[in-house]
């Protein structure tokens, strides 16, 4: 196995790092040479265009795509080179609109988070049982437990699959847009449950939001994704700039300081102005 | 309070959860399935009292002398044989409709059963002196066949589940029609033997069935058992079922190959025996949900109940004329496909 020249270094500071990644889809390669680090215990958030390859980054640091070409370290090792099963302890990922199946409760699909653990003797130890109940309470879910995903709300549904996730006891998350058809008080629901997984469990968390101001209000970390390429990366404040919304969403804005959190807040400028 | 049993020892690290309804709900199916086969052995133009068939079933001795051979010979494993065949469909029917994401997607449906029927039928009438027991191999490779064409061309990553069901369609008929172009040309001693067999039918089922299909559920039965955590997160699609660590390729292949094999083993005893694939899963479902440590068995005690029933009706609706049990849960399976097509519209 190839030893990575700064391994000592990265693996104090950087939960993922990629080398030179590439990603693609059969012939239509997304991402191409990316060097990427993932800083432990912070909330990164990818941002950028429709098609700028962010989700297809997720899904790279998350081994659901293997690589074209290059690495993907995790805690310093190469990803490629462990078992799924063990990655699967370390690192939990949630696809954008997951759907269960009819009838699903969701004490079931929280469960469900355990595989990882099992074998086909031990299906459901104590460990199990308490890692599930203690992510439905994290989640708030513990009385709706016995119901069908399907009659929950939106925000609830999405709250269940979170505790799927948060059953695997991972360190790092993977989130693909957590909030999208969710209303404005589910979305704050959900982003403020990741922040408190941040901070009380100091949980690596990177996740793909569309709304730049609550990826700004959120994240520590901001990655600016402009064609399969890091256009910018660093604090909320340092990516977020006029030139920097106009060279990578092709829009013209003002950033203006979120009157609420003091973070950087976009106000895109169209043609209708007054 | 809690929806599950679980079973978990102190001692040794087993441990399991099941649906608290299903052991009660197994016990039923096995009662309902107990006195649907007794009825079942003692109907018939020579009736035989239930209490004699028991009797007659433990080897011990009755009032008349013929029952052992009636109630042996030649009753007992025909509705063995329905038993077989209604279990291992419906296995092979929760595996695919689990897998596929797709309460449509049955074997029978999207092409599968066509598949092995087709591959049957050939070595029925191409190779007449091919024996018996080589007739689930044949069909395992046509069902095996389709299954793979459909695979490549419809369901490329995970594509809508209606385009999977007509493309399944589409090469369900088009083999079904091969098949009556062998029928129609082949001779006619063979085709008459293959038509018996392809109406979807137990009737004159022997040991020499019984036996050939049973190492077939011994096998594959175990493995989708042990696979059923598989199975569950198979069901919340691929991406989940690999984040939290599923060998995908092969776990689903392997499950793949599994429903292939059932439903081509059963296809291969008894014909084409429709929608039981696609019934008794459903059923199964509204009883103990969809986790599958307890869905698969109760879905294979179901479609056992299913096709035992199905053929006593056909036996005794128009008696002394015979229906073939294919027809009657055809008959149940058809309109209730329609109807969840109507509701899948949204697709």
């Amino acid at each position: 196995m190839q030893v990575h020249p700064m391994k000592t270094d990265i693996s104090e500071s950087y939960a993922l790092t990629t080398r030179k990644l590439a990603l693609a889809y059969d012939q239509v390669t997304i991402i191409e040479e990316l060097d990427l680090a993932i800083p432990t215990g912070k909330i990164t958030a990818l941002v950028g265009p429709n098609g700028c390859g962010k989700s297809t980054l997720l899904k790279g640091l998350g081994r659901l795509i293997k690589p074209r070409n290059g690495v993907v370290y995790l805690d310093g090792n190469a990803i490629a080179h462990q078992s799924t099963k063990a990655i699967a302890r370390q690192l939990g990922l949630l696809p954008q609109s997951p759907v269960a199946p009819e009838g699903l409760t969701v004490k079931e699909l929280v469960a469900q988070g355990r595989y990882p653990y099992q074998t086909w003797l031990q299906q459901w130890s104590k460990t199990d049982e308490l890692a599930v109940d203690q992510a439905l309470t994290t989640t708030e879910m513990t009385e709706l437990s016995d119901r069908p995903l399907d009659t929950l709300s939106g925000g609830q549904r999405q709250r269940a699959w979170i505790a799927m996730t948060l059953a695997q006891e991972t360190d790092i998350l993977l989130l693909d847009e957590p909030t999208t058809f969710l209303d404005l008080a589910h979305q704050i629901e959900v982003l403020d449950l990741l922040y408190d997984l941040n901070q009380s469990e100091q949980r690596t968390i990177v996740m793909v939001l569309h709304d730049l101001n609550q990826a700004c209000r959120y994240a520590d970390n901001l990655i600016a994704l402009q064609d399969g390429c890091v256009y910018a990366q660093g604090l909320p404040n340092e990516v977020m700039t006029e030139t920097m919304v106009r060279d990578v969403f092709g829009i013209n804005s003002r950033i203006i300081n979120d009157p609420v959190s003091g973070t950087p807040m976009c106000i895109p400028i169209g043609r209708k102005t007054i | 309070m809690s929806t599950w049993l679980v079973i978990r020892s102190a001692q040794v690290p087993v441990s399991f959860r099941l649906n608290r309804r299903v052991p009660s709900l197994l016990m039923i199916l096995g009662i309902l399935i107990l006195a649907m086969m007794i009825a079942s052995i003692g109907y018939g133009e020579y009736p035989i009292p239930p209490l004699d068939v028991v009797k007659t079933l433990l080897g011990l001795e009755t009032s008349n002398a013929d029952y052992a051979f009636i109630v042996n010979t030649l009753r007992f494993p025909r509705v063995l044989v329905a038993l077989l065949v209604g279990m291992a469909l419906a296995i092979a029917g929760t595996i695919t409709q689990g897998i596929l994401r797709n309460p449509l997607a049955a074997p029978g449906i999207i092409g599968i059963n066509a598949g092995a029927a087709l591959a049957a039928v050939t070595l029925i009438i191409v190779f007449p002196n091919v024996p018996i027991s080589l007739l689930p191999l044949a069909a395992f490779a046509g069902g095996f066949t389709i299954f793979t064409l459909i695979y490549l061309s419809a369901w490329n990553g995970g594509s809508s589940p209606i385009r999977l069901v007509l493309i399944g369609i589409g090469f369900s008929l088009m083999t079904a029609a091969i098949t009556n172009i062998l029928t129609t040309f082949g001779n006619i001693n063979s085709v008459s033997q293959a038509l018996v067999w392809l109406a979807g039918s137990v009737y004159g089922r022997s040991w020499d069935e019984v036996n050939a299909l049973l190492p077939w559920l011994f096998v594959f039965v175990p493995i989708v058992l042990i696979m059923a955590r598989d199975l569950n997160v198979l069901n919340l699609g691929d991406e989940i079922a690999r984040g939290v660590g599923t060998a995908l390729e092969w776990r689903r292949g392997i499950l793949l190959v599994s429903s292939v094999a059932l439903a081509g083993a059963s296809v291969a005893t008894a014909g084409t025996i429709g929608f039981v694939g696609f019934i008794a899963p459903h059923i199964a479902r509204r009883l103990v949900g969809p986790s599958h440590e307890g869905l698969l068995l109760t879905s294979a005690l179901t479609g056992g109940l299913l096709v035992i029933t199905a053929d006593l009706i056909g036996r005794s609706l128009f008696a002394p004329i015979e229906l073939p049990c294919g027809l009657i849960t055809s008959a149940i399976g058809a309109p209730y496909f329609l109807y969840l097509m109507i509701q899948q519209r949204k697709y």
